[in-house]
């Protein structure tokens, strides 16, 4: 909770949840139709409370939305679905299962489905009339993030255009949109992934399990665990064994790797987050590696 | 990061301090922004690995001595592709790192033809600006604009790195006369509190540390100064006049969070916001703007915490004894403390846009939580940065800074710019396509009915 410092200056934590409040209430306030991206990610569940903390005693007042590449893993969606009927959300679903199904996408060749999930999310926001969707976005995360604004414009084809964003001043956040166009909010921009799991310690935030250290099945592949699952078999050659892991981010399993860790708790993964000498993305998303520019092209184009 | 290695719960006190880092086209701004955060070791092993690979791919720095890569430390900031290609930074990028007292966040703004836009974007929320100047070149038109800028924005502490001291063989003779011409274009500006450290990017002279090539400078490093220097939240007192806009007011009647006790929260009336400055206590006369109502604090609550005070820049709920309507625009006020609510203000603009604006124009003005429609009615005049005096004008155009006199169609309470940049502050957009054109600065609010308080000497917001 708020920390007095002797000077009445708030610490970095309480700076930022202000910031991500203040802007959870202005996006609310503002707009006709917001929504809520919801994985059961650290970074979203992160977000939600602090929705929930930002419209108390109400409910949080907008549904989410979760893109499911259905290769995500059971118990992260065990985690979504409980979280949503735990404070009374409304949760839509756009599948990229379905999509693949009846031949609107093409699974890639490599199997990775995250950037499959731009089209099912432009078309989620499109039939639910969404205005503004809540991101968990943080511009530590990667060179092109960090050129994100805090509220950031969509055109009709929900592509992003870093060349020509609105100036960001003070804190009056700009949203004004014409139909067709969408604004992506993202109220832990500030944040970086020290803090989220320092913030996680602090309120006593639950995750899904995989994000502590647990014994698991895994094999070897480009410097990765990855999990042994359905959408992830080892090839020959690879060498299934147990490993005592821990996952810092979780998303496509066929492209999400685990670290070794016997981080069991969220102090735990706090120093271990502190030591780390890799950022999060390059530790466990092979998508992200494919090119220095992977996560701009994906923008562009209206990816999360 | 690595800073943090000794204990990361050491952090849980740990402020933040933001600043914004300015310089005109190859002062070599990218890579002092490169050199900070590996100097501070933020800068991780897979980052590292990849700015390692595409400096050997380009040949940078020449061929490897003794088997090390030399590394563009530019690359670690120029995020976007066209910026990696052409070797430029186009937009303002925001980076992160702590030491063991400060978390940081550098708004790292470049110099290009949209420069006044991305430097008044970054000294808008800044605790500092460092603005970089090429030693070799000295102070430059942008310097001046820069330097001009942060005083506007009245960022409380302005630094200035003079880089590519190795280049002039760390004379020192070089950099005196460097620093003696900003402090001359300081004082042009009424500012005589500017930081000026010797500094070479490239190499890491007093970046980080203090370096033994520059013995006659004996001062802190950029990075030491970062750490010492007081953010905007330093220099409050906690006596300041509260201001707290009203984002929204929470009724949640049937749809209250799970496990609340409906008979409890039923008539629950909150109005929500972020208190901009100073403090509340429960029991706590304020004032409604606009309308000059008056009304008591009965409660602050935060999240089911029910608080006796809260302060800037915290967001809570309060809730007050009387049932009066109060909705998001409204301004919950200190009594006697804010000016009147004025439909004529006066104010500075940062012209932020391509086109041009002429008197008679139609905008949007966003002042705290309302926006409403607005007029230019004239243009006082435009700061002329060689001089940094004002000088009558008729428009303004792409990177001007000029005084302009607006009527809006329903009262802001707006607060002068120089009593706070929150209340003070202001967006003009464009009702046409909702892009911001101008950032703008409240000089003067009440109906300005002569132009004398319009020829200010000082492109100063107060």
């Amino acid at each position: 909770m708020s920390t007095y410092t002797g000077n009445r200056v708030l610490s970095s934590l309480d700076a930022l949840e202000s910031e991500a409040i203040h802007i959870l209430r202005e996006v609310f306030a503002e707009f006709e139709r917001p929504a809520l991206l919801f994985s059961g990610g650290k970074d979203s569940v992160v977000m939600l409370h602090l929705a929930a903390k930002a419209f108390w005693p109400g409910r949080v007042p907008f549904p989410v939305l979760h893109i499911d590449t259905g290769h995500n893993f059971p118990e992260v969606l065990d985690f979504r679905d409980d979280t949503v009927e735990r404070l009374g959300l409304r949760l839509v679903v756009g599948s990229v299962q379905d999509y693949i199904d009846d031949g609107r996408l093409a699974e890639r060749a490599d199997g990775t489905r995250n950037p499959l999930q731009t089209q099912p999310l432009l078309d989620a926001i499109r039939t639910n009339r969404f205005d503004a969707v809540f991101g968990g976005g943080r511009r530590d995360e990667d060179k092109a993030r960090a050129k994100e604004r805090i509220l950031s414009l969509r055109d009709e084809f929900g592509q992003w255009d870093p060349r020509n964003q609105r100036p960001e001043l003070w804190k009056l956040y700009n949203g004004r949109h014409t139909v067709g166009q969408h604004v992506r909010a993202f109220p832990i921009s500030n944040w970086t992934e020290l803090d989220i799991w320092r913030y996680i310690e602090r309120e006593g935030i639950t995750l899904p399990p995989l994000y502590y250290a647990h014994p698991r099945e895994v094999f070897r592949r480009d410097g990765m665990w990855r999990a042994v699952g359905e959408v992830s078999q080892p090839a020959p050659g690879e060498q299934v064994q147990v490993r005592t892991v821990r996952y810092r981010t979780v998303g496509d399993m066929s492209c999400t790797g685990a670290v070794e860790s016997d981080a069991a708790s969220a102090a735990a993964v706090v120093r271990e987050v502190a030591l780390s000498t890799i950022t999060e993305r390059g530790a466990t998303r092979a998508d992200d590696r494919i090119s220095e520019a992977a996560m701009e092209d994906r923008k562009k184009d209206g990816y999360f | 990061m690595t800073t943090l290695t000794d204990n990361g719960t050491a952090l849980s006190t740990a402020s933040l301090f933001r600043f914004a880092t300015a310089g005109s086209v190859d002062d070599g701004k990218s890579t002092l922004v490169g050199r900070l955060l590996h100097d501070s070791k933020s800068v991780l092993a897979d980052q590292l690995d990849a700015i390692e690979r595409t400096s050997a791919e380009r040949g940078f720095g020449g061929a490897p001595v003794g088997g090390v890569q030399q590394l563009d430390l530019a690359l670690l900031t120029d995020g976007l592709r066209a910026e990696r290609e052409q070797g430029i930074t186009i937009d303002v990028a925001y980076r992160y790192f702590a030491t063991a007292n400060r978390s940081f966040i550098l708004a790292d703004c470049p110099g290009h033809v949209q420069y006044t836009r991305n430097t008044v974007t970054g000294a808008s929320t800044a605790d500092a600006v460092v603005v970089l100047i090429d030693v070799r070149k000295g102070v430059l038109e942008q310097t001046r604009r820069h330097l001009a800028v942060a005083r506007l924005l009245r960022v409380p502490n302005l630094i200035a790195a003079v880089n590519k001291i190795d280049l002039v063989d760390y004379s020192e003779a070089r950099f005196r006369s460097v620093e003696a011409g900003l402090q001359l274009a300081a004082a042009d500006l009424g500012e005589t509190n500017l930081t000026v450290v010797p500094v070479s990017a490239l190499v890491g002279d007093n970046i980080v540390g203090r370096s033994e090539r520059t013995p006659w400078y004996g001062g802190p490093s950029l990075l030491e100064i970062l750490e010492e220097l007081p953010a905007l939240a330093d220099l409050e007192t906690g006596s300041e006049s509260f201001r707290f806009p009203v984002q929204t007011v929470l009724r949640p009647q049937g749809a209250l969070a799970p496990g609340l006790d409906p008979a409890t929260y039923r008539d629950y009336r909150g109005y929500a916001g972020q208190i901009v400055a100073g403090t509340v206590r429960v029991g706590d006369t304020l004032t409604v703007l606009p309308g000059q109502r008056s009304t008591v604090v009965s409660g602050i609550d935060m999240a089911g915490e029910h608080l006796d005070e809260a302060f800037a820049p915290q967001s809570v709920v309060l809730r007050l004894r009387e049932d009066l309507d109060i909705s998001r625009g409204d301004l919950l006020a200190a009594p006697g403390t804010s000016g009147k609510s004025s439909q004529d203000i006066q104010g500075s603009l940062c012209w932020l846009s391509p086109g041009t604006l002429h008197p008679g124009a139609g905008v949007l003005i966003k002042h705290s939580s309302s926006t409403v429609r607005g007029i230019v009615q004239d243009i006082l005049g435009r700061l002329d940065l060689t001089t940094f005096t004002e000088q009558p004008a008729s428009r303004l155009d792409l990177n001007d800074i000029g005084t302009v006199r607006l009527r809006v169609a329903s009262p802001l309470p707006v607060d002068s710019y120089a009593e706070s940049r929150h209340t003070g502050s202001f967006l003009v957009i464009d009702p046409a396509n909702g892009n911001t054109l101008a950032a703008g600065m409240v000089t003067g609010p009440g109906p300005a009915t002569t132009g004398d308080t319009g020829s200010s000497k000082e492109p100063d917001a107060s």
